[in-house]
């Protein structure tokens, strides 16, 4: 271990978080590999090893021969400021050798609130942050992550993206990446060359043209680079791979458990969703397949503890078997069986009653809107009877706490609709009065509320946000109207809402922004110990960024928007078609009930898609 | 055979953890090596498992203890490498055991330590400090019941620092039983009464575990 480091360790938190050497972690002989990768998260290490995308790509990328992929997790702010005055340059954790070692540099990105973050990770490892500063070859730095469906804020920075998932396209960049090394390419020429790869997008052969408006014209494409870059994706999931010897941290994590992906994509069409729309078409693994993964994984990392992994769990056709095959290997190991995720139209308390037979688990459903005519907007396709008729079941069963997430500001709200999550919750307490066989431990009901962010490749992308004064205007109308004493309110806070529609919205022109915000001391801006709003506005100001004109602004169907020339699977037809549903308050149904024709079947050649 | 004792360092890289994230480590590592742990019978079970002397963050040991519960008959001797083969790096069960002194019984630690110097000169630091370990030391320590001085030498004892290049070695004997003695109040000490001595970095070990009497503990 370096010097530097040993003497750092003792004066931060948690040490063991920049350590490695933990069980399961890939070590390889640095002579026997021609290309090393640093894979970064750029949030904390108890953030990016609980993430599944990271799990998959270190065992998909280690299995290349040759490639040696190692981690690299932003330092928590008394680390990141040790790091500084002691000059140790970010490091990766298998090897602990500082990222200019590395040939190329990728990181997964999950969300917007981290782009800061990668500068701060940049910069802290000493590599230039703009793409067009870094000249050589290597390192490569490039990203992927559901944000590159529309990564232009972060363009500058990055010299390609990867669109879609990682796992079919990352192997590709790398094999050309080794070709270039070997022969000795210019990075202009790798980057001309990987253009031509699927899924892979080099932000630097696009030039956008604004109106005088500040809209986009259009976005010109080099000669050679695709007009439009089409997402990639793991056509046969039944196979693909499950990193059933993932990594077991030494220290706590956020999710310390096997996470056991059933499947990707999801049925519903919620038009607010954009996981539910950009990881189509449904590809499912078979109960079976999934049994193996998970006694396999849990058998190699010792876990107490099991969850099932998707967009909506109980829509998996193989729900029953897999439950049952689970328990059996579970129950007698002391091992516990989570299900997040649960729908509650069909939601059953047969499943719940027999996972949580080892540990009993909250209760969590998701209603998004508080009256009947708003989830239809959103194509929710949950009725308060849904609800009612999930949570009674489950007070029969002994449940006496059910959390309830809403959002506020979604597109057609009124006053009416706020105050009915306040009379839902009270039905929620009146159905456990009804239902509830021993009263004595009392009931807890916590409703949450989230601000609505309209997303890019979504039917509400064309959608406004509302103000931050608004939300908190509906916020307090809610507040007020929450009578019940069993019922405790949280709301998330307006300004990072705010803040993230601008970024997940926003074109190239926010680049300078985000530098702007960095260079003031901005980063790990998901946490509220490195969120300062003052810190945005004074960039925005000096960069010249309206803020109303990303999140608060209507789009027109016919703008030109930032993230059209990226292809996400569902043609823009579709996404008119739904916007113009929710605003009759019309409701789609579900893929299985009825083909919505999306577009994201053709991905699947020869295949199904498992809506 | 339903109590065994399983003696084992905690070296290198694995110093940095936590107690918990020791616990959590090994409750993971028995389930990894299909070892048939008793479970407590309470509303979460949990593996029987429980850690003598926690060991703090940052300091080494060769001697750490826990003691675990099985439902059934295991192959003792086997043990040590089934365990060590899915431990994270740096922790390595040496031995396994039945019949084990009562915890009571534990009285006294052997440690050494390992103080860096990047300019001083270590004959003068290690000259320094015998002279100051030859009286009385008190140092601020910390407890749950709170901050107080503490007579760090009536707790120590054979304390020896030997120079070298760019280090001094510390050996002693220290309580580890009413009172526990982390070994880095010695540093502490240091850096209280001596503060151009305070080293610029380095750590201790645990070496070896002993009774009132000064036999072995086992």
């Amino acid at each position: 271990m370096d010097k530097k480091l040993e003497r750092i360790l003792p004066l931060v938190q948690k040490p063991a978080r920049y350590t490695g050497g933990e069980y399961g972690e890939i070590q390889k002989n640095k002579s026997e590999v021609d290309l090393r990768m640093a894979l970064c998260f750029p949030d904390t290490y108890e953030i990016g090893m609980s993430n599944t995308g990271m799990r998959i790509l270190y065992q998909v990328l280690n299995d290349i021969p040759g490639v040696w992929c190692e981690r690299v997790f932003a330092p928590w702010f008394d680390m990141d400021r040790q790091m500084r005055e002691k000059r140790l340059p970010l490091y990766a954790l298998e090897s602990g050798d500082p990222l200019t070692a590395f040939d190329a540099i990728g990181f997964s990105l999950g969300y917007e609130m981290a782009y800061t973050t990668v500068l701060e990770m940049l910069d802290l490892a000493g590599i230039p942050l703009r793409s067009a500063n870094r000249t050589e070859l290597t390192p490569l730095v490039f990203a992927g992550g559901s944000v590159c469906c529309n990564g232009e804020p972060m363009a500058d920075f990055f010299d390609l993206m990867i669109v879609g998932e990682g796992e079919s396209v990352d192997g590709e960049v790398l094999q050309l990446l080794r070709e270039a090394k070997a022969a000795g390419w210019s990075k202009a020429e790798f980057l001309r060359r990987a253009a031509q790869i699927g899924g892979v997008y080099v932000p630097s052969l696009y030039t956008p043209e604004y109106n005088p408006d500040g809209t986009l014209k259009a976005m010109h494409a080099a000669p050679g680079a695709p007009e439009r870059v089409t997402k990639r994706i793991v056509e046969d999931f039944e196979t693909s791979c499950f990193p059933v010897k993932a990594i077991v941290p030494s220290t706590e994590i956020v999710h310390d458990r096997v996470g056991l992906e059933l499947f990707r994509g999801c049925i519903r069409g919620c038009r607010f969703c954009q996981a539910g729309h950009i990881y189509r078409p449904v590809r499912s693994r078979s109960a079976e397949k999934c049994m193996e993964y998970g006694k396999e994984a849990l058998a190699f990392s010792g876990y107490h503890e099991i969850t099932l992994l998707s967009l909506s769990t109980s829509d998996y056709r193989g729900l029953n078997d897999l439950c049952d095959g689970l328990m059996d290997y579970c129950e007698s190991r002391g091992i516990g069986l989570s299900l997040p995720s649960l729908r509650a139209d069909n939601f059953s308390m047969d499943i719940m009653q027999r996972v949580q037979k080892v540990r009993k688990s909250g209760l969590t459903f998701a209603p998004e809107a508080g009256t009947q005519r708003l989830r239809d907007v959103i194509n929710k396709n949950v009725t308060e009877e849904d609800l009612l008729r999930s949570c009674a079941v489950a007070f029969q069963g002994g449940w006496n706490s059910v959390k309830l997430y809403f959002m506020l500001g979604l597109p057609t709200e009124t006053d009416e609709d706020v105050l009915g999550i306040a009379e839902l919750a009270d039905r929620v307490v009146h159905c456990w009065r009804e239902n509830s066989p021993n009263r004595s431990h009392g009931l807890r009901v916590t409703v949450s509320t989230s601000c609505f962010v309209p997303k890019p490749h979504t039917p509400f992308q064309w959608e406004p946000q509302v103000t931050r004064e608004e939300y908190m205007r509906r916020v307090s109308l809610l507040r007020d109207n929450m009578k019940a004493r069993a019922v405790t309110y949280n709301w998330h806070d307006a300004d990072t809402s705010l803040t993230e529609a601008v970024l997940s919205r926003g074109d190239r022109r926010l680049g300078a922004m985000i530098e702007n915000i960095w260079r003031q001391g901005g980063f790990l801006e998901s946490w509220s110990e490195g969120f300062d709003l003052k810190r945005w506005e004074k960039a925005a100001k000096e960069e010249g960024v309206s803020f109303a004109f990303y999140a608060n602004r209507e789009r027109t169907l016919d703008e030109v928007l930032p993230w059209d020339h990226l292809y996400m699977g569902v043609n823009k037809r579709h996404y008119v078609h739904e916007y113009e549903q929710a605003h009759k308050g019309l409701l789609s149904p579900d893929c299985r009930a009825q083909c919505s024709g999306c577009g994201a079947a053709a991905f699947l050649k020869g295949g199904r898609c498992d809506g | 055979m339903d109590k065994l004792r399983l003696v084992y360092e905690q070296t290198c890289r694995a110093i940095w953890m936590s107690h918990l994230d020791t616990m959590r480590t090994l409750q993971r590592a028995v389930k990894r090596a299909g070892i048939p742990i008793r479970y407590s019978e309470g509303f979460n079970p949990h593996e029987l498992i429980s850690i003598l002397l926690p060991l703090s963050v940052g300091t080494a040991s060769l001697c750490q203890i826990a003691d675990i519960r099985v439902r059934e008959d295991v192959d003792i001797a086997a043990l040590p490498a089934q365990l060590t083969a899915v431990m994270p790096e740096g922790i390595r069960v040496t031995d396994c055991y039945e019949n084990a002194m009562k915890p009571a019984e534990l009285k006294w630690m052997r440690v050494e330590g390992a103080w860096e110097y990047d300019t001083a000169d270590t004959e003068a630091v290690a000259a320094r400090c015998r002279e100051l370990f030859s009286g009385s030391v008190e140092v601020m320590r910390k407890t749950k019941r709170g901050e107080g001085l503490f007579t760090v030498t009536d707790h120590v004892r054979d304390l020896t620092f030997t120079p070298g290049d760019g280090v001094v070695t510390v050996g002693g004997i220290v309580s580890c039983a009413e009172p526990v003695v982390n070994p880095e109040l010695l540093t502490a000490a240091v850096r209280t009464h001596l503060p151009d001595c305070a080293p610029d970095g380095g750590r201790f070990c645990r070496m070896a575990l002993y009774r009132a009497d000064g036999t072995s503990y086992r």
